[in-house]
């Protein structure tokens, strides 16, 4: 259950992203997560490796109604044995006023690396699954979610 | 937090079996973005981590964030091998924790 990226870098990111955030006067008050803040999060979750394509199948409604609370599951294909198996999967959203929704540490025990979740977006964006695997590569996927009534602020 | 967690899963399972647990627990998860009627910021109170240990030994968790919906709904899977105890918890921001656990048996 150890975690692959010092939690002190990732911090480190999203003061910046509340710094730029700030800066750039946008939502005077809110921080806001910005495209640029999430890419860069997810280069440090893939901790050097190149993030690959494929392994994740990442479900996500095309329209939410509601912001407030947007199903969400994520699968992604390991054997999940004490050598191959899914080590970390994050959830991001890039127009979140934080990008991170969750993170969830696997073990083999796990048998099958599946989760679902509802999460709240605060407008359209893209949605981000990352995942660390045992032997120290990541992979992506991302989607689109059009969001009607977002559900962060009010 | 009076309500109890509430855990969906299979009362037994085949030795090997792979079986989905199903849980969500009543809870605002107060994103710490809102504002009250008079504009005064609402202060963050979030679950921000879940553990799930099975017969003691911590086999999946979580860390959870503000973007979190409310009543926070969260399913995984788990490898069933033998008759497993199961422990749940949901820390609070304010260090308290909700609990909560269950039973599969193996035949």
């Amino acid at each position: 259950m150890s975690e692959i990226q010092p939690r002190a870098s990732r911090r480190a990111v999203l003061c910046a992203a509340g710094a730029l955030a700030a800066g750039a006067g946008l939502l005077p008050g809110v921080a806001t997560a910005t495209p640029e803040a999430t890419r860069k999060l997810i280069g440090d979750l893939a901790g050097g490796a190149t993030l690959k394509e494929g392994r994740i199948k990442l479900d996500l409604p095309q329209v939410a109604d509601n912001g407030a609370t947007v199903p969400v599951s994520v699968k992604v294909d390991s054997p999940m044995t004490a050598q191959d198996h899914v080590r970390a999967l994050y959830v991001l959203a890039e127009h979140n006023p934080v990008p991170e929704t969750a993170i969830f540490r696997f073990t083999p025990a796990c048998g099958e690396a599946e989760v679902s979740l509802r999460m709240r977006l605060a407008k359209t964006q893209t949605v981000y699954a990352v995942a660390q695997m045992s032997d120290g590569t990541a992979y992506l996927a991302k989607g689109e979610v059009k969001v009607t009534v977002g559900g962060c602020g009010t | 937090m009076s309500e109890k967690p509430r855990i969906k899963i299979p009362s037994s399972a085949k030795k090997g079996e792979v079986v989905e647990i199903k849980t969500m627990v009543t809870h605002p998860m107060e994103s710490g973005q809102r504002k009250d009627a008079a504009g005064a910021v609402i202060p963050r109170k979030i679950l921000n981590k879940f553990t799930c240990k099975a017969n003691g030994a911590e086999v999946f968790a979580a860390d959870l964030f503000p973007s979190f919906a409310a009543n926070p709904y969260l399913t995984f899977k788990l490898r069933i091998e033998a008759t497993t105890k199961l422990e749940f918890a949901w820390i609070d921001d304010d260090g308290s924790a909700i609990t909560a656990d269950a039973e599969i048996k193996v035949a």
